[in-house]
Parts: structure tokens; sequence; C-alpha cells
């Protein structure tokens, strides 16, 4: 575990030193700032000619903007894990920078492991700081708090821990470009079968529905962001949904009830399935 | 650049005194056979030459042993050590024919991430990067980020990365790639500052007269099959002389082939192992029994001939090499 340690320290260096650390918070700092200054004009909005909106119709509408802030939130997690990752084994694969790391007397799943423990650390850190950032600022200036923020991070943090698990996985055996591309494709085609599940779950039809629950058993970021999603979600808009029935689920950014445990059980066995898939394949590539 | 040492050198573990070994490795990338049962043996404080063309198996034969690619069949030890163990590169310092170190970071920052990573003591760091530096000459530029180097600078920081640690073992992939002539000259120094210091060395190369200065042992592989290894003495071409006649008599034909190994060479004989004073001799006996001679040349001793001759065979034109012969 000595080369992991010393791996993911050099990960971690690298992020600070190539200022990908700086420019992921900071530029989320500025997000959230702006959002704040987004939030707090609801208050002035006129909602009818009877004038300013009342502090609980501001609220439900403040707890729609957090869910859409934090749906950007979690894209630019899932981007910076795929693309922080892609080239963190393949790039060194793909020019020679490995094989002077490889040659000292060092095991190839400890130098992936700390090239996950760095990244991993930089993407729960990031979800935790940008949830408690954006939840913050929206109950400062709206005075609403969403149910299950610590829930949210959590959710947040696996779905981005997930994605880097698979950039890993390619990262291994493609090349950093076509990692980046199809680890981005992936994730865009787990979450549209989510969303065309939902359509099928509106309209009663089986086989469509069965589409987004295959697609949230091979890649389930899109499970885990409807567990962020369901976290947020305030008991008003869900006793709402319920009334609605069924053909709420076609609105992508609903969720009725939270992932069951076995799903999450599964999220977890699929992380640790793939860190030790992509072991499995650096360990037999040959440099 | 001069060698210096950053402490007293470690001494081969391996009991059999091999610091390499090689039986019967194969490695085959879908048709193509890159190692065809492999044999090689290098003796601990020698400097081993890997000779070979383009192609031969050298590199690969290289990271097989170091555990970056696997072979298919076949068994090797570092310093008595499994390749397949990590323990085996323990004492190995290696320089990849191809490789770059990452740009955002800084000469002694690559340099103690080695020591880092080969499990040096922490009480050993600032003289052994000290002494990578120096040896490498980059002191100046120490704290300078690896993106600003020139090649041979990089080259020279992957030499310093191979020598970090005073390993046992040090594996030089066509080292002199990049180099300048100043740089080849130095590196020459620095192998032989190794072999001074009991370090055994294996550089691989396919330029014989690199190889031909710095190594006293030599091994030529060639389709991933070793053709030849000993000291640089065996493997040596012995000189001899060509003669380029015809109409020579047999009789005289037979008194050479008594003395010396007669090889037809297109127009011309080889003569294995004639000395320089026997020409006049030889080119009087032929003319008088009615022989004519176009042509007489003194052949060297060559790493060169006996390469091409386990490489290529024999030159299409007869002519002698002119490089690594004289």
């Amino acid at each position: 575990m000595r080369t992991a340690w010393i791996v993911m320290q050099v990960t971690l260096r690298e992020g600070l030193r190539r200022r990908l650390l700086l420019a992921l918070f900071g530029l989320s700092v500025v997000a959230v700032a702006l959002t704040a200054w987004g939030y707090s004009q609801l208050g002035n909005l006129p909602a009818s000619r009877n004038g300013a909106l009342k502090p609980a119709e501001i609220q439900l509408i403040a707890s729609q903007l957090l869910i859409l802030v934090m749906f950007m939130f979690s894209f630019v997690l899932a981007l910076s894990a795929v693309f922080a990752a892609a080239p963190s084994v393949a790039g060194e694969l793909e020019s020679g920078e490995a094989l002077a790391v490889l040659a000292r007397p060092v095991r190839r799943r400890d130098v992936l492991l700390g090239k996950w423990l760095g990244l991993g650390l930089v993407i729960v850190v990031y979800a935790g700081l940008a949830t408690t950032l954006e939840l913050a600022v929206a109950q400062l200036t709206t005075g609403y708090r969403p149910p299950h923020p610590l829930e949210a991070a959590l959710y947040l943090a696996t779905m981005g821990l997930t994605l880097l698990g698979l950039t890993l996985l390619l990262s291994t055996r493609l090349a950093p470009v076509t990692t980046g591309i199809v680890a981005m494709l992936l994730f865009g085609l787990a979450w549209l079968a989510g969303v065309v599940g939902g359509i099928g779950t509106a309209l009663g039809d089986p086989a469509t529905a069965m589409a987004g629950t295959i697609g949230r058993l091979v890649i389930p970021s899109d499970g885990l962001w409807r567990g962020a999603l369901y976290s947020l979600e305030p008991g008003a808009v869900l006793a709402a949904g319920a009334r609605a029935g069924p053909g709420l689920a076609a609105f992508p950014f609903f969720a009725p009830a939270p992932p069951p445990l076995i799903y999450l059980a599964w999220a977890l066995a699929w992380n640790l399935g793939a860190i030790g898939l992509a072991i499995f394949s650096l360990e037999r590539r040959d440099l | 650049m001069g060698m210096a040492m950053a402490s007293a050198p470690i001494l081969p573990v391996a009991p059999n005194g091999l610091a390499v070994e090689a039986h019967g490795l194969t490695k085959r990338y879908g048709q193509t056979v890159a190692l065809d049962g492999l044999e090689l043996q290098v003796q601990s404080g020698h400097v081993f030459g890997l000779l070979g063309p383009n192609g031969a198996g050298k590199t690969t034969a290289v990271k097989v042993l170091l555990g970056l690619t696997h072979a298919d069949g076949g068994s090797g030890r570092l310093l008595g050590e499994p390749i397949e163990r990590a323990a085996a590169r323990q004492r190995v310092g290696y320089l990849p024919e191809l490789f770059r170190y990452p740009g955002w970071l800084k000469a002694r920052e690559v340099l103690g991430l080695h020591l880092r990573l080969g499990g040096i003591p922490r009480d050993r760091w600032g003289g052994e990067i000290d002494t990578a530096l120096l040896n490498a000459d980059l002191q100046g530029r120490a704290e300078s980020r690896v993106a600003t180097f020139s090649k041979g600078m990089q080259q020279r920081l992957g030499l310093a990365v191979a020598l970090i640690g005073t390993p046992a073992l040090v594996i030089l992939d066509e080292p002199t790639t990049a180099l300048d002539p100043i740089g080849r000259l130095e590196l020459r120094e620095i192998i032989r500052g190794l072999r001074d210091a009991g370090t055994t060395v294996l550089l691989n190369s396919h330029q014989l007269s690199e190889v031909e200065q710095v190594c006293d042992q030599v091994a030529i592989i060639h389709r991933g099959r070793l053709q030849a290894s000993g000291t640089l003495d065996e493997l040596l071409t012995p000189g001899g002389v060509r003669i380029r006649a015809t109409g020579i008599p047999d009789e005289i034909m037979a008194r050479l082939r008594e003395h010396h190994e007669v090889i037809s060479d297109g127009p011309w004989l080889r003569i294995a192992g004639a000395v320089e004073e026997a020409i006049p001799g030889m080119v009087a006996a032929i003319v008088q029994g009615g022989g004519q001679v176009y042509g007489v040349e003194l052949l060297h001793p060559s790493l060169e001939e006996r390469f091409r001759q386990l490489v290529a065979g024999p030159p299409a034109d007869g002519r002698p090499a002119e490089d690594g012969s004289s």
C-alpha cells in the first residue's frame, strides 16, 4: 500500500500543479455565487397582478431550481471524473511515463489504487463542498432546506466514483481520448435510458420501462443521480407527485422514491467490480 | 559529467553470480514472434551488450525481464529473483528506449519520486539526488520542470533516474538516442564508472561501435533467438586477408587451406587469420603459379563482420564494414 499512497499524493499534486483543482473549485464557487444571486431575486419576482410571491411559493420554486443547479454540478462532477481519469492511466501508458514507474519494485494494482484514491478523494471532496455551499446559499437566500442534504452529497459522490471506476477500467485498454469519449457516451446513454424508462412507466409500457432499469443496472450513474434527486425533493413535491400518478415519471427531474437498498448494494458491488476489472486488465497489459 | 557514487556499491546477490538469466523466453504478438526461446545469462559485475538489428527482440527481452511485458513461455531472474515478483526489480535501474516524465514535475521531484517508489530510505535521498544530478550534468536544472527540458536533457534525466538508488543492475535500452557526441562520450564514462563500482550493466543497442567500446560481454540476438554470446574477444571475427585473384593454382590453394580457413566471398577469397606480413609471400606464390592478382586487403578483427555473418549473411558486394572494424 506504500506505492498506492505515493501515487495518490502524486495524483493530487498533479491536480494542484496543473491547476485542475483551482479551475474546478474556483469556477464552482463562481457558479454558487451566481445561483445565490438568482435565488435572492425570487422574492422580487411579481407572481401575478397580486404582488410578490409568498414564502411557500418561493421555497417551492427554490427547491426546483436547486435540483436543476445540482444536476449541473452532477454533470460537472461526471465530466471532471472522466476527463481527469481518462489520461491518468491511458496517457501514461501511451507516453511511456508508465515504463519507468512500473519498472520499479511496485505492483500495478497499487499504482491503479493510488490513482483511484487520489482522484476519488477529489470527487468526494468536490461533491461534499459543492452540495454544502449550494444548499447553504439556497437556505440563506430563500430559507429552503432540502430534506436529506447528506444523502444528496453521498449519492453525488458515489455517482462520481462510479464514473471514475468506469473511466479507469476503459483507460487500461483504450487511448486517452477514446476513453474519455466512450465514458461520456456511456454516461449519457445511461441518463437517456433512465429518461426513456420513465416515459415507459408513464405510458404503462413495461418493455420501455425495462430500458431504464437495465440502463441503471449496466451503468449505475443515473440510478445514483436519481437518489440525489429524491434527497433534494421537498415533501410537498413528493405528495403532489403521488397525487399526479405514474404520468409524472416521464419528467426527468422527478424521482417518486429513493433507490431500494438492494440497488445501493449493486452500485457498491459495481464499483468494486470496476476497480477489480481495471486492476485485472492493467496487470495483464503488455507495455 | 564524470561518475560519482552516492555510497558503497551494492554487491550482486544472486548465489550463482548471474545478474540476469533468461531461459526459453517466448513472446508472440499475434503472428509475429518477438522472442523465440531466448537464452541469456549475464554475469554480475559485467557490462553486457545485447546486440541485434531493429526488431530482433532486444526491447521485448528487456521488457519481459522487467515484468513490463508478459512472456508466453520460459522463465527469467533478475539478481536471483524470479521476474514475476516485484522484488526482482528492487535494485534495478532502467532507462527505457522511449519514455517521458511528467512535464509538470521538477527534475528533483522526478528523482525523489523514483527513490520513494524504489523504497530507498529517506536519509539517503539528499545524497542520491545530488549525485544523480551531478552525473547527469543537471545540477543547474534541479528545480526546473521537465517540460522545459530539451530531448537530450530528458535523456540525461532518464539516465539519472536509472542510476538513482545505487542499483546493482542497470538496464539501458538504446541509451545514446538523443545524445550529442559529447553526451555519448560522457555516457561511456558513466558506464565504465558503473563497472568499476561493481554494478552490472545490460546495454541494449544496435550500434556496434558503442557496444565494442564499453562492453566486455556481448550477446547477438536475431528474430528473438540468441545467435552467439561470449566475451568481446570471442565474438570478434579474426582478422585476415582478402585477395581478389584468378587462376590460383590448386597446390597454392591447398597450402592456404592447410593453415587458414578460406572463405569464398564473391570474387574475393577471405583468408581468415592471415597476418599482414604474409601478404607479399602469398601474392608472389599466386603470381609465380600463373595466377593474376587484382586486389589485396588486410581485414581488421570486427564485431560488425561477425554480426553480419550471424544476422544478415555476407554483404552483397563483399566489402568489409567501414565502421567498427578500424
